[in-house]
């Protein structure tokens, strides 16, 4: 059975769930192989043995791990190359998006970006589902040349676990200088908030100009649920809430199971982050408001009165 | 400083985007179009940047006639001409064959230090032709800056990313895509449109590139529409006017969907 080339998603050895997903969704097309750039192999390989992952190609070069994407791209096309795999799978976000899309010129072979589905198309080759304009269409395609390369969205397959034997290879990887010449020379850690990761978390509350800046009472409900906090635009240009928290067109696309969007009226551009979450609820004290349009539940009224006594009764159901 | 900025011509967020039955292709015709929004940041930010010092400022469009309408605007938001790549051949490409065209026409602009693009397009929202340019033109790709400082031979950026916020260095010449983040973009002046009516645009087809026409278009692409499906538009649910109980009723409606 061919090679699925799966790039692992980590923070020194931390392996994101995404990876999971990405090794679940390998299976189904051959052979899972991680590819594992940087430090912490030991951390990681437990779980990816029990993701499915037969093979493990690990790359340590400081080469890699100093620059951005260009040099993970020439490590992939250098293993596209060696094992001809059925498909190499890459996470959805910026970085993994920019790796894919170099990958695709170097190796000559098409790319499909933010897949929400990947399947065997009969016959050979993949088929692939995306969602596009703001949700509103569906779209399946297939690779007609080269590797099919696939980036594909958090959330997009529940993992499964399967033993694999995560049996690695030290990978020894010739990094062009070409590839080395625009260099990280600082880098800021966030602070960690605690809660889960916008595109990952299953419940995302959002808090938008309604808010006023006062955000507390979005996050206290967000973590009632256990739920992550995103932001409408006007909030984060407000200096309210910080950019990487703003859900749309400009911002990141999540599809939980279920979104909460209080004090956002719902432009097209917010909308195009959170149209395809699968439970919608709003609450807004405009009756008008264009984000009523898509809720599967919409309360009228002021977040200031209503997130609280929601948050009270979550926490005695939840006990 | 040279500076080439690449910018798209995107069909109106407003409008109703939709396929073209017969070829699976977006449908850039039957709408209203612009400017992507997104490009005005790269425009903004080569204009503050030659504003600043000295040059000139390029902008680049890969497109159908009415794709001129993006090299105008960005002219009258002040950029000393315009290139507009016009070939039936292009139509239905996909971000490959726009990247190749992109980068044989930077090539024949020539001397560009500094390629700016918009973070994404509007439409398309893949967010891939930054880095295939940048592969294709052997330049350093520094993306997503929501900073941008260009002294002597070097850029520097700063990128809000997830995890960290980083500073990224590069030698000039680099292709950089911008944020939304990065600066607020001009409305073109009385001024600037009277003055945009005298500056030049160049167009150019395929064969002015070298490019053949077997390398671009719906043909060519490596990926193929296979279908596409109009998702039935959402159905409103349930709406509660709060009245002392909304929060109650929210609650009881997230434990009947058992989030709770
Ligand atoms: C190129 C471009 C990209 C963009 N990208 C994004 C993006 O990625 N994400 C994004 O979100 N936007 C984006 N926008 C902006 C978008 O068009 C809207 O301006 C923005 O989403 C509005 O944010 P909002 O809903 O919080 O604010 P508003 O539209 O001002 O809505 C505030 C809402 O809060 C309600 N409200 C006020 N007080 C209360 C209260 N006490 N209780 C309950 N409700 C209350 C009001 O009724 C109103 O509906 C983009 C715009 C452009 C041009």
């Amino acid at each position: 059975m061919a090679e699925v080339l799966v790039l692992v998603d980590h923070a020194n050895g931390t392996v994101r769930k995404t990876t999971a997903e990405l090794l679940t969704i390998a299976r189904r097309l051959g052979e899972p192989s991680a590819v594992f750039v940087g430090d912490g192999f030991d951390a990681a390989k437990e779980t990816l043995a029990k993701y499915g992952a037969e093979k493990v190609y690990r790359v340590e070069s400081a080469d890699v791990t100093d620059y951005l994407v260009a040099p993970q791209a020439e490590v992939l096309a250098q293993l596209v190359e060696k094992t001809s795999p059925a498909a190499v799978l890459i996470p959805s976000n910026s970085a993994g998006k920019e790796v894919a899309a170099r990958l695709a010129i170097k190796t000559e072979s098409g790319l499909v970006t933010d897949a929400v589905d990947v399947q065997p198309k009969d016959g050979g080759g993949v088929l692939t589902t995306q969602s596009v304009f703001a949700g509103s269409y569906s779209v399946s395609a297939t690779v007609t040349k080269g590797t099919p390369i696939v980036t594909v969205k958090p959330n997009s397959a529940a993992p499964e676990e399967a033993a694999g034997a995560a049996a690695d290879e030290v990978v020894e990887v010739a990094v062009s200088d070409a590839a080395k010449t625009a260099r990280i020379t600082e880098s800021k850690p966030k602070e960690a908030t605690g809660r889960p990761e916008l595109t990952e978390a299953a419940i995302v509350v959002s808090g938008g100009r309604g808010t006023g800046g006062d955000f507390s009472k979005v996050e206290d409900f967000a973590d009632s649920l256990g739920a992550a906090v995103g932001a409408s635009r006007a909030a984060v240009d407000a200096g309210w809430y910080p950019h990487t928290s703003q859900v749309g067109q400009t911002g990141k696309q999540v599809s939980p199971q279920l979104y909460v969007a209080c004090g956002i009226s719902g432009a097209i551009q917010h909308r195009a982050g959170m149209q395809t979450s699968k439970t919608i609820v709003a609450i807004n004290k405009d009756e008008e408001a264009p984000i009523f349009e898509l809720v599967d539940f919409g309360v009228v009224g002021d977040l200031f009165s209503v997130l609280p006594q929601a948050t009270d009764a979550v926490k005695a159901a939840r006990g | 400083m040279n500076i080439v900025v690449c910018v798209k011509y995107v069909p109106d967020a407003q409008s109703e985007r939709t396929f073209n039955e017969s070829d699976n292709t977006t449908d850039r015709v039957g709408v209203d179009g612009l400017l992507s929004e997104l490009d005005e940041y790269a425009v903004e930010e080569a204009l503050k940047i030659v504003e600043a010092g000295e040059g000139e400022v390029t902008v680049l469009t890969v497109g159908p006639d009415q794709a001129a309408d993006a090299v105008k605007k960005a002219l009258q938001m002040g950029a000393d001409k315009g290139v507009h790549v016009n070939d039936e051949a292009i139509h239905g490409s996909d971000s490959v064959a726009t990247s190749l065209v992109l980068a044989e026409a930077i090539k024949k602009i020539g001397d560009a230090d500094l390629v700016l693009t918009g973070m994404a397009s509007t439409d398309g929202t893949m967010s891939v032709v930054p880095a295939m340019l940048a592969e294709r033109l052997g330049l350093p790709q520094v993306t997503f800056a929501s900073e941008l400082t260009v002294d002597g031979q070097q850029v520097t950026i700063r990128r809000d990313g997830d995890a960290a916020s980083e500073t990224i260095v590069a030698s000039l010449p680099a292709l950089v895509s911008v944020t939304d983040q990065i600066n607020e973009p001009r409305y073109p002046s009385f001024k600037g449109i009277m003055a945009a009516k005298k500056k030049p645009v160049e167009t150019w087809g395929l064969a002015d590139l070298g490019v053949d026409a077997s390398q671009v278009g719906l043909d060519a692409a490596w990926t193929k529409v296979e279908s596409f499906t109009k998702r039935p538009p959402r159905q409103q649910g349930q709406i509660v006017t709060d009245e002392g109980d909304g929060g109650t009723k929210l609650a009881e409606f997230l434990s009947a969907q058992k989030f709770i």
